[in-house]
């Protein structure tokens, strides 16, 4: 399946936030998830099941005015 | 100095509120954030970088939320839509920290505030419990709808962001600070000390700044300056100056004199 990230397409295997977030080396960091336009809490890494088409903004905290 | 500022829910010690941008690196952003002496330090949310070394220096490793009152902006966003996104990924980020520096800018060269944008993403931010510091015009009228709308500060410009041109309409900042009861907080503009020193005789409550700061030829005296220059401008209000007078008046007795 298909998803984007950060505006980049991806194929990926059907898995959980936490999974694909894990595989990025990205868990345990400080970033936040939007999923489709809304926010993913921590919380809800392990439960959220990644979908064909789904869309995701993953950030974190950089120097601004 | 003893006072303090209330921001919404915050009681902030110092009155000088500054950003992390356009700094060489992280040490030094530190080491000039300690100089100045603010709690209120903003930064920015952006897109993490997929391949980054996950190990790379983060700003809020540097730049404590434990030690600082972080305030994340929505610097870039030009809709309303873009900026609550953003503000609500920043809460996310901080674990539900609901302070946020709401900016709409314009794509144009000034980087004007887009008013009518962020008069909408305030009314959304505060209905979702957002307590909302907000950039804006030197528009007497603009300042006093956002403080109706509920935002906890009104920050209005000085000038242009990271012109450096210092306060170029004294009047309005003047007018703004008769008609509104939440804190007036100079936001952009600022070139040196004394752009901050003005600002703080005309009675604002605070003066933010990043550029001034950042690209001084040396950003931790600089940093330095502005905090005195801001507890400056701030004791000279309260002490209250004198008025302006077209002649002289000697300040030595004019009797006793000899002959």
């Amino acid at each position: 399946m298909q998803i984007s990230v950060n505006g980049e397409t991806e194929r990926i295997e059907p898995q959980s936030l936490e999974r694909y977030l894990s595989n990025k080396s990205l868990l345990g960091h400080r970033i936040a998830v939007e999923r489709n336009g809304d926010i993913v809490p921590k919380s809800q890494f392990s439960d959220v099941i990644l979908e064909d088409g789904d869309v995701l903004e993953i950030v974190h905290a950089v120097g601004g005015g | 100095m003893t006072d303090t500022i209330q921001v919404g829910s915050y009681a902030l010690k110092s009155r000088l509120l500054v950003g992390t941008g356009k700094y060489h690196n992280l040490d030094e952003t530190g080491r000039a954030i300690e100089a100045s002496g603010a709690d209120v330090v903003t930064m920015a949310v952006r897109r993490t970088n997929l391949g980054q070394n996950p190990n790379e220096p983060n700003l809020l490793h540097v730049i404590s939320p434990d030690r600082y009152t972080l305030l994340p902006n929505t610097a870039g966003c030009h809709t309303a839509d873009a900026a609550v996104r953003t503000c609500r990924l920043a809460r996310e980020l901080l674990d539900g920290h609901n302070l946020v520096k709401l900016e709409v800018i314009s794509k144009s060269r000034t980087l004007y505030p887009d008013v009518v944008e962020t008069l909408s993403a305030a009314r959304t931010l505060v209905d979702d419990g957002f307590e909302v510091m907000v950039y804006t015009s030197d528009d007497p009228l603009i300042a006093i709808e956002l403080e109706a709308i509920g935002c906890v500060a009104v920050m209005p410009l000085g000038a242009p962001i990271g012109s450096g041109l210092g306060l170029q309409n004294p009047y309005n900042i003047r007018e703004i600070l008769d008609h509104l009861k939440v804190p007036v907080i100079v936001d952009a503009g600022v070139g040196t000390a004394s752009d901050a020193t003005v600002a703080m005789e005309l009675g604002c409550e605070g003066v933010l700044m990043n550029t001034a700061i950042a690209e001084a030829k040396d950003p931790i005296k600089m940093a330095c300056a502005m905090r005195l220059a801001v507890e400056s401008g701030r004791l000279a209000y309260e002490a209250g100056r004198i008025p302006r007078k077209r002649y002289a008046g000697a300040s030595s007795p004019e009797t006793g004199l000899i002959e």
